[in-house]
């Protein structure tokens, strides 16, 4: 029997322009709802700043719905476009 | 390896910037089950089953798009033709639009916003309750919101019913009567070869092949495939047939994921996902501006039919790759009232009926929501009708006719739907009458393609 817990993994997805404390912010919300950062990329593509950050929800005290409020509230203050979505619909897409 | 930033990327600009969507789940139910000789029993069964499961459906299309964050636009239900349903019971209209009250009041309850399925297989012939279910479309549909129907008049292996037909020409300019601008004309398809599992409205219904639940998705893209058909401008048409395929693959996998996890959580067994492009009136959500994009100066010009042909043949080929269960209509929408490219480009003149016609016999869904003149008589709709069928039983595909009879109006008006209908230029129709043609009823005889035993 295996001890490892099942995890279950999202795609924050945050695209607009770059400015201090992004990390920060999503940070907090992040810890706050105990879900644990598994990783964090980004990149300049086609001008856009795009930043995906790849978290653990299995553990989050609150449900995908109030996560999404509290995104959607960093989003609007920080001029960002943030989504969040389970990695399983990326990995259909792009792996074969 | 874990999914590159340049891959979510993708994903999340089809969704936001593209319109790409789930269009539509659709849960096939039997009601088979239900039938009675009395009307009551019979309505309040198919009452009880259709609120509980459409509710189902709504909640968990809910949590999928909370966990995908990609949105599905329509939560819509199919159902047993009506007409097998009406067999046993007195042939009277009176029976026929009373329940379809029912079924319309249940989809309100269950906040389905299009039920369909209320229609008939009659490519062969008509009973005696299929007959009185025709009979009673105008008025049954015209007292419901939500109700769709669908006839399928014809069929590669029985020919085309024409006594049906010509009845048509007549139900349709009824119907047309009783609404404004002719819309209740909206709410029904007549078809060659319908398919059984076909997610899409109007013309969705639970076959009779179908088990007691299916949940069959429809997915679209038409922003998408346009996005990366105007970013290959100068490539070959071999690579830009690669180019789609691989985009229509991602969305297709995207479209079986959330297929397949919605029938999970339903219960019920995964159906099939109709990978059709679907367009909106959403501006960039056209099936024209592919084509166009893909090099043709406007829908309609020369050269149309062969970008529309090597277009359907891309969507087919990668969504073939992506999911085993490709199902459905699965070809290319073409709707003019929907799709802005097509609303210009018949108001331009580029685009007639005729060439409409000639796009269809390589798209599967036929001439769709189109508007013609209220003073076109029922002989030439039955004519049009005629034509759009037997493209489809001579061709082996499924072929249908969405057409509007605009009371009041003439060619070159312009009607103005509102909401997801759009607005239709009402378009010319030659004024010479086949009615002779028509009054002959009888069987348009399956081609010789059809005896392959």
């Amino acid at each position: 029997m295996t001890q490892e817990k099942a995890s279950q993994i999202c795609i924050v997805t945050v695209t607009g322009v770059d400015k201090v404390g992004i990390v920060a912010k999503l940070a907090t919300v992040m810890a706050r709802a105990n879900i644990n950062i598994v990783d964090i990329n980004q990149k300049i593509l086609e001008d856009t700043f795009v930043m995906t950050m790849a978290v653990d929800v299995a553990e989050a005290a609150i449900g995908m719905d109030k996560i999404k409020t509290h995104l959607d509230r960093v989003g609007k203050n920080m001029a960002l476009k943030i989504t969040i979505q389970d990695e399983n619909i990326f990995k259909a897409m792009h792996r074969v | 390896m874990r999914i590159s930033v340049e891959e979510v990327y993708e994903t999340v600009r089809m969704t936001l910037d593209h319109h790409f969507d789930i269009r539509t789940v659709t849960l096939g139910i039997n009601l088979k089950d239900c039938i009675d000789r009395d009307i009551a029993p019979l309505t309040q069964r198919v009452r009880e089953r259709i609120v509980e499961k459409g509710q189902l459906l709504n909640r968990c299309a809910d949590q999928i798009v909370q966990k995908y964050g990609i949105p599905i636009t329509n939560r819509r239900v199919a159902v047993t033709p009506a007409s097998l349903l009406l067999e046993p019971l007195p042939k009277t209209k009176a029976t026929v639009v009373r329940f379809a009250k029912a079924l319309d009041a249940a989809a309100r309850k269950a906040d389905i916003d299009f039920l369909g399925g209320f229609g008939a297989m009659v490519q062969k012939g008509t009973t005696a309750a299929e007959e009185n279910l025709i009979d009673a479309i105008p008025e049954a549909l015209s007292k419901t919101q939500r109700i769709c129907g669908f006839l399928n008049l014809a069929s590669t292996h029985a020919g085309i019913n024409m006594n049906a037909v010509a009845k048509m020409g007549h139900i349709l300019k009824d119907l047309a009567d009783r609404s404004e601008n002719g819309i209740g004309c909206a709410k029904i398809a007549v078809f060659a070869n319908v398919p059984e599992d076909n997610p899409f409205m109007a013309g969705a219904h639970h076959g009779i092949g179908e088990p007691d639940y299916s949940l069959n998705i429809g997915i679209s893209g038409p922003g998408v495939v346009r996005n990366i058909v105007a970013k290959n401008p100068d490539c070959d048409l071999t690579q830009l047939s690669e180019v789609i395929k691989r985009t229509v693959f991602k969305i297709t996998r995207a479209g079986e994921l959330i297929g397949r996890e919605m029938a999970g959580l339903m219960g019920v067994p995964f159906g099939i996902v109709d990978i059709s492009l679907a367009p909106t009136t959403s501006t960039g959500d056209s099936v024209a501006e592919i084509i166009e994009a893909m090099g043709v100066g406007q829908i309609g010009s020369p050269g149309s039919t062969a970008a529309l042909a090597l277009l359907i043949d891309a969507v087919k080929k990668g969504g073939a790759m992506a999911s085993g269960n490709v199902g459905g209509l699965s070809g290319t929408f073409i709707p003019v009232s929907e799709d802005e490219g097509m609303i210009r480009a018949v108001r331009d003149g580029t685009l007639s009926l005729e060439k409409l016609e000639a796009l269809t016999s390589v798209c599967s869904v036929g001439l769709d929501m189109f508007a013609v003149p209220g003073d076109t008589p029922p002989e030439i709709i039955s004519g049009i009708i005629a034509d759009e069928l037997s493209i489809g039983v001579a061709n082996n595909k499924t072929t249908s006719v969405r057409i509007i009879p605009a009371p009041g109006r003439k060619a070159g008006d312009i009607l103005h739907f509102g909401g997801l209908l759009g607005s239709a230029p009402v378009m010319k129709v030659p004024g010479v009458s086949s009615c002779r043609f028509v009054q002959r009823r009888g069987r348009v005889p399956s081609p010789i393609l059809s005896l392959r035993n």
